[in-house]
């Protein structure tokens, strides 16, 4: 039972997650960087990312490079520890299921 | 409960989700635009360099004899000679061609993947391959003063090769095997001193156009058809 609770609801979709572990390894990132790793549309990427905002998992931060906007995202304190606790959930799951 | 405990665990797939978080750690590390066309460009540059290169050494009876010709009429301190001089000429010119054409494909691909080159991923894998190919280029420089012009060429391959290694760790992992081939001829060279046009031709051309072609069919070509 416990090992479900560990599982965070927001890390089930491959998207998010895929966008969590860009963050971990990564000190920011940016929005095209993001979309090119993912291979998904605009929108798709930005309405992943609001959900992910709104849990506090991740912060924005929003510059110019010349005159082009540039919007890049980084993992916040809470959504690192989230990430991890959810990693090592998956780990034990593994482990129980073989 | 245990049932259910499995249950779950196959619609979650934990293991499949493993390999994704992994996969996504790697690819969002490395600058993975570099185009497989590029090796290709560079590579069939560096043969034409080649063939003019081979060309100017024949007309002056191979490479002992172009050796001795050489050795007679260029002053080794004189570096002005040098740098006049016609394989000079050539070789600078091979490597601005080989570099524009192999940037240019880069470049592309960037852009149709809509990434700026010019990003994290691309100034670590800039900063990590030229450490090797600059502490490289300064010794073979100062080799070159001594009159040390058999060593040059295995040692171009073996600083590459070298460069090559190390930025396997910030770009795709396959750049390493072009890396350790162009390492082992360049040592291979060191005992066909006088032959490093033809291990040249081999290394910069050959290998990078077998490299590329690999890169280009594993990476962009079922892209390019889907799309």
């Amino acid at each position: 039972m416990s090992l479900i609770e560990n599982l965070n609801k927001i890390f089930d979709s491959r998207i998010r997650l895929g966008i969590m572990s860009a963050l971990m390894v990564n000190k920011d990132v940016n929005f095209n960087e993001l979309k090119e790793l993912l291979d998904i549309t605009d929108g798709n990427l930005a309405s992943h990312l609001k959900t992910l905002e709104e849990s506090e998992f991740v912060k924005v931060q929003k510059g110019f490079i010349g005159r082009k906007s540039n919007t890049t995202y980084s993992i916040t304190k809470a959504g690192e520890k989230a990430f991890k606790t959810h990693l090592t959930a998956l780990e034990k799951m593994i482990g129980t299921v073989k | 409960m245990y049932f259910k405990v499995l249950f779950m665990g196959e619609q979650q797939q934990p293991l499949e989700d493993l390999q994704h978080i992994k996969k996504m750690m790697e690819r969002s590390s490395r600058f993975i635009s570099l185009s497989g066309l590029s090796g290709i460009a560079a590579g069939i540059c560096a043969l034409v360099g080649a063939w003019f290169a081979n060309g100017v050494i024949v007309d002056n009876g191979g490479p002992s004899g172009y050796r001795e010709l050489v050795s007679k009429t260029l002053e080794v301190t004189s570096l002005q000679d040098f740098m006049g001089h016609r394989l000079f000429q050539i070789a600078i010119y091979t490597f601005i061609g080989a570099f524009i054409s192999a940037f240019l494909f880069t470049w592309l691909r960037s852009r149709k993947n809509d990434v700026p080159l010019w990003g994290y991923t691309s100034r670590r894998l800039l900063i990590n391959v030229s450490v090797p190919m600059i502490a490289g280029g300064i010794y073979l420089f100062k080799q070159m003063q001594f009159g040390n012009y058999g060593l040059i060429a295995p040692g171009c391959l073996i600083f590459y090769g070298l460069a090559l290694v190390n930025a396997s760790k910030y770009t795709l992992g396959e750049v390493r095997y072009l890396g350790y081939c162009q390492i082992l001829l360049g040592i291979v060279n060191c005992w066909f001193v006088g032959y490093g046009l033809y291990f040249w031709a081999v290394g910069f051309g050959l290998l990078h156009i077998i490299y590329g072609s690999v890169m280009w069919y594993k990476y962009e070509w079922n892209k390019t058809r889907e799309a």
